[in-house]
């Protein structure tokens, strides 16, 4: 061939894809490694303590992260849900099915830091603000995804049901964040919010958003891991798995 | 389409009617959760008075999710609905008709039912008619919403409690301004922006939900 | 040596916040950990059958 075109289509083919994200997950897993280093550098040794907050402030330094990532990932698990619906080629079902879990785990950081946080500053574990709340409802939809397609034998009802699922849960997430926002502001007198209202010194920026990148790489690194996985499962039968298991021995 | 429609709702109503027992139970159901909680909570009428939304509310809610199965699964089950899928008309007016039938038979009573129940809580008479209304407007939502899970869900082990864990996270917005119409009543101030908000939830739901509910069929059933 | 002491002290906060970055860390490696394990069980249940398979294949010509 007189030039080298990629044939993107191949890769929507698991036995092809296979390999392509094998070859990419240590790159990201690196990148991933690096950022978190830097950002947890810059997080606690250059930034200073905050004014009101003292050194707890510092978990948001995960708890964002982790929240953004939930969110990012449900929209994300909706796409390739989308995807697959519309092409009916197997990869994009698997790729939904691997975002899931990881999204779930974002989520219930986000929940856990965010009681670690509330507890010494405004003395609950619990707050019933609106974003807390979402997050809880995120976790909520996460959950019914996975245990749907975990109900479901058939690998493509599975795919088929957790993606019709996903979509009317994305379609569903602006309604409920609104809703959410509505109810808290109509029952609390003084609006609690877990952000910063001052204004963010450039540090803590900074290392915010490397750590939303870190974040953001090693979750491409494990749901190409998990994506991987679920080829295999899939796909056992084939003789390439068959070759690939002979080489394990 | 109309005949369609009329002849579905007849047709399931009249089935429904029939086994009514298993209808009667969802309404027991509602009235027995709610009734339950003043004996968790205490007599004292200013706490009941203040809870009572909330409570009435959910109660019509898991109500609602637990009578889901009876939309399709009885047909699934002797082979109906095979049948339907495979008639000439769209799928989403059967399906609605199904909806609407089954609205008809659990939705409706609680409605009827629950300004009753509101007397138990000393809410004034303006909370109780605007809890009519609010359930009025929002149990046939959750009949929609919740037809879309029942479908996804066919035929699989698991059964109420599955359907509700994928359903009551999309029902919250309903929840929030059902029971904040009602409580909103109570302090005296206006409801009409939490129905109409419900309203509008009804009008969105019954666009997109026969639709979801026909796709997720044929999901459930190839 | 004091430096180090204040550091994980975290001006009182310790608990809160080790145990934000400590669950979320954990959590993240036990991710890892599980997917690499499913990959291998995964790959040695295939390992196993391609000899049984073979097997069996030899013993057929008996019938």
């Amino acid at each position: 061939m007189a030039r080298r075109k990629i044939n993107w289509y191949k890769y929507t083919s698991p036995a092809s894809f296979y390999p392509l994200a094998g070859k990419v997950i240590p790159f990201f897993a690196a990148l991933a490694a690096v950022l978190l280093v830097v950002g947890l550098y810059l997080g606690f040794f250059v930034a200073p303590k905050d004014a009101v907050q003292g050194e707890a402030y510092r978990i948001i330094y995960i708890h964002v992260p982790a929240a953004w990532m939930a969110m990012f990932m449900y929209l994300l698990l909706a796409v390739y849900a989308a995807l697959g619906l519309a092409f009916n080629a197997r990869i994009w079902a698997m790729m939904a099915a691997a975002i899931a879990p990881t999204g779930a785990m974002f989520a219930f950081i986000s929940l856990w830091t965010g009681a670690l946080w509330g507890k010494p500053m405004w003395g609950t574990w619990w707050v019933w603000d609106a974003r807390l709340t979402s997050t809880l409802i995120l976790f909520f939809l996460y959950l019914g995804f996975i245990s749907l397609q975990s109900a479901i034998e058939e690998t493509r009802r599975a795919d088929r049901a957790g993606a019709l699922l996903a979509i009317v849960g994305a379609i569903n997430v602006p309604i409920i964040y609104f809703s959410v926002q509505w109810w808290n502001t109509l029952h609390q007198g003084a609006t609690l919010r877990l952000g910063r209202s001052a204004s963010i010194a450039p540090v803590m920026l900074a290392a915010l958003l490397i750590m939303i990148a870190a974040v953001w790489m090693y979750s491409i690194a494990v749901t190409l891991m998990r994506v991987r996985n679920i080829i295999l499962e899939r796909e056992r039968h084939a003789p390439w798995v068959g070759e690939l298991a002979g080489e394990v021995k | 389409m109309l005949a369609t429609l009329r002849w579905v709702i007849q047709r399931d109503a009249t089935l429904a009617w029939r086994g009514r027992a298993g209808v009667l139970s969802t309404l027991f159901f509602f009235v027995i959760v709610v009734s339950l909680f003043p004996l968790g909570v205490g007599p004292e009428l200013n706490v009941l008075r203040t809870i009572a939304p909330g409570v009435v509310w959910v109660a019509a809610l898991l109500a609602s999710m637990l009578s889901l199965d009876r939309m399709f699964s009885h047909d699934y089950l002797d082979g109906s609905l095979e049948q339907l899928l495979l008639t000439p008309q769209p799928l989403s007016v059967v399906v609605l008709g199904k909806i609407v039938a089954h609205w008809l038979v659990t939705g409706a009573p609680l409605v009827l039912m629950a300004p009753v129940l509101g007397l138990q809580f000393d809410l004034p008479p303006g909370a109780l008619l605007t809890l009519l209304w609010s359930l009025l407007l929002g149990t046939p939502a959750l009949s929609l919403i919740g037809a879309v899970g029942a479908a996804l869900t066919l035929g699989l082990r698991g059964g109420g409690v599955l359907v509700s864990l994928l359903v009551l996270p999309l029902c919250i917005p309903v929840l929030i301004f059902g029971a904040g119409a009602v409580e909103a009543s109570i302090t005296g101030a206006s409801a009409e922006s939490h129905l109409s908000l419900l309203g509008a939830m009804l009008v969105v739901a019954l666009m997109f939900a026969p639709w979801a509910t026909a796709a997720a069929l044929r999901i459930s059933m190839e | 040596m004091k430096a180090w002491a204040q550091f994980f002290e975290m001006g009182g906060y310790a608990f809160y916040v080790w145990g934000s970055f400590g669950v979320a860390l954990l959590l993240m490696a036990v991710e890892v950990v599980l997917l690499r394990r499913r990959r291998r069980r995964v790959l040695l249940q295939q390992s196993d059958r391609a000899p049984k398979m073979k097997v069996f294949k030899e013993n057929e010509t008996t019938t």
